[in-house]
């Protein structure tokens, strides 16, 4: 991730003073705007002017850019079968699009591409690369911005069941408490059948203990992933803030809007008790509704393999 | 299970989804045309518990889900979401001040 140079900031003081410390709060802003170590999309790393005084810091960055609009620059956009074996390509106004990292963008199947194409088709004079995600999904596949092997991925995966959601259970008020065994416990019980594991609740502050006979089994399930889905599944458990649930959604159990609201049980609870807050609650949820359906959908894409195949008709 | 289960509602949200995204032209797009595809040729199958067919009725809710929530948080979004940063040249008109020039260039400008 991009380190914010000190002396750089040094330099900008020369400017006006009295700029300095919303500027400084306005790039925390911009930074969890980017959210997590994905990289927005930008088509050509051109220098250009940006209104913004961040320009020196975002144009001449290697891979990380804070740029999070852009003026919409093309009409169409459309999908084209690459040289290379089946990939996929996207075009906007017949020039091909290409990774942060400068890389050409390809994708490994149709309706990936599609998707991501209609991600592009969405904005209207203004690109938002905030509410890309399929598109920043398929960049950090394609770019591994963070250098990382498949086994480190499942290992920062894995890492988030210590600290599951559904484990993590409360002692009171008591209507939680039921609320949590009702609805946490049948996700419980079915990843625990499934895959013939032991996980276990846990009121305890430290969380449940967790077998390593139960780490294995998971660790040997995700290495049979491979690395564009596991990308995605990191990424939704990232979001979901649970193994356990992230699990039940890509194995199709529960759906998206499922996932999400058991992901967020505690602050519906609250929502429930003291009132519905728009501006937050709300933007919240439908944020992490949209990147978490991305994620799934991107993991599908990535894993399924299709074939029609014709029975013909007999008498 | 979730009350949008049914095939038919699931394509009629997501092609509803895209006619709010495009307007007029919205048939002659990309995803209209995949999309119907895709729900035709999953339709027909031999078989009565279709793995197949379970698995794509969940894509196709999960990308449902996708489209709606964009939307819904890019309205949210421009609602309440602050305008960002002025201008070091308005911020300084505001109160009644003007950038000073420098005629040999600043420091770092090329």
């Amino acid at each position: 991730m991009q380190v914010l140079n000190p002396t750089w900031i040094g330099k900008t003081c020369l400017l006006i003073t009295l700029v300095t410390d919303t500027m400084l709060r306005n790039l925390v802003r911009l930074h969890s705007r980017v959210g997590h170590a994905l990289s927005p999309p930008i088509v050509y790393p051109r220098s250009q002017a940006l209104k913004l005084p961040l320009t020196l810091l975002s144009v001449n960055s290697k891979y990380y850019s804070i740029i999070t609009e852009r003026k919409k620059f093309y009409k169409d956009v459309s999908i084209s079968h690459g040289e290379a074996g089946g990939m996929f390509e996207i075009n906007l106004d017949q020039r091909k699009m290409k990774t942060p990292g400068g890389k050409l963008f390809t994708a490994p199947n149709e309706a990936l591409a599609i998707a991501v194409a209609n991600e592009w088709d969405t904005q209207k004079d203004t690109l938002k690369f905030y509410s890309m995600h399929m598109t920043t999904l398929c960049n950090t596949a394609l770019d591994n911005p963070t250098f990382r092997s498949k086994d480190q991925i499942i290992t920062a995966a894995l890492k988030y069941l210590e600290t599951d959601t559904i484990c993590y259970r409360v002692e009171e008020p008591p209507t939680l408490v039921e609320l949590q065994n009702n609805e946490w416990d049948p996700v419980l019980n079915w990843i625990e059948d499934r895959y013939n594991v032991v996980i276990g609740s846990s009121t305890n502050i430290l969380g449940p203990e967790i077998p390593q006979a139960t780490m294995d089994t998971f660790r040997q399930h995700l290495g049979s992933y491979n690395f564009w889905s596991m990308t995605g599944l990191e990424y939704v458990i990232t979001q979901l803030k649970s193994v356990v649930l992230a699990f039940a959604l890509i194995d199709k159990h529960i759906t998206v809007e499922q996932a999400v609201l058991l992901s967020r049980l505690e602050e519906e609870f609250q929502i429930g008790h003291w009132g519905n807050v728009e501006w937050a609650h709300d933007v919240d949820l439908y944020e992490l509704r949209a990147r978490t359906a991305a994620g799934a959908l991107f993991v599908h894409f990535s894993s399924e393999s299709s074939t029609v195949k014709r029975k013909l008709m007999q008498d | 299970m979730a009350s949008l289960a049914s095939p038919l509602r699931l394509c009629r949200g997501i092609l509803r989804e895209i006619r709010a995204i495009k307007g007029l032209e919205y048939k002659q797009s990309l995803a209209y045309n995949y999309v119907l595809d895709q729900f035709r040729k999953n339709q027909i199958t031999g078989e009565r518990y279709c793995r197949a067919q379970e698995e794509a009725l969940h894509a196709s809710h999960s990308y449902l889900c996708l489209l709606t929530s964009t939307r819904q948080h890019m309205a949210l979004y421009d609602m309440y979401h602050g305008k960002g940063q002025r201008d070091t040249e308005e911020m300084a008109g505001i109160v009644g001040l003007r950038l000073p020039t420098q005629p040999g260039g600043k420091g770092w400008e090329k």
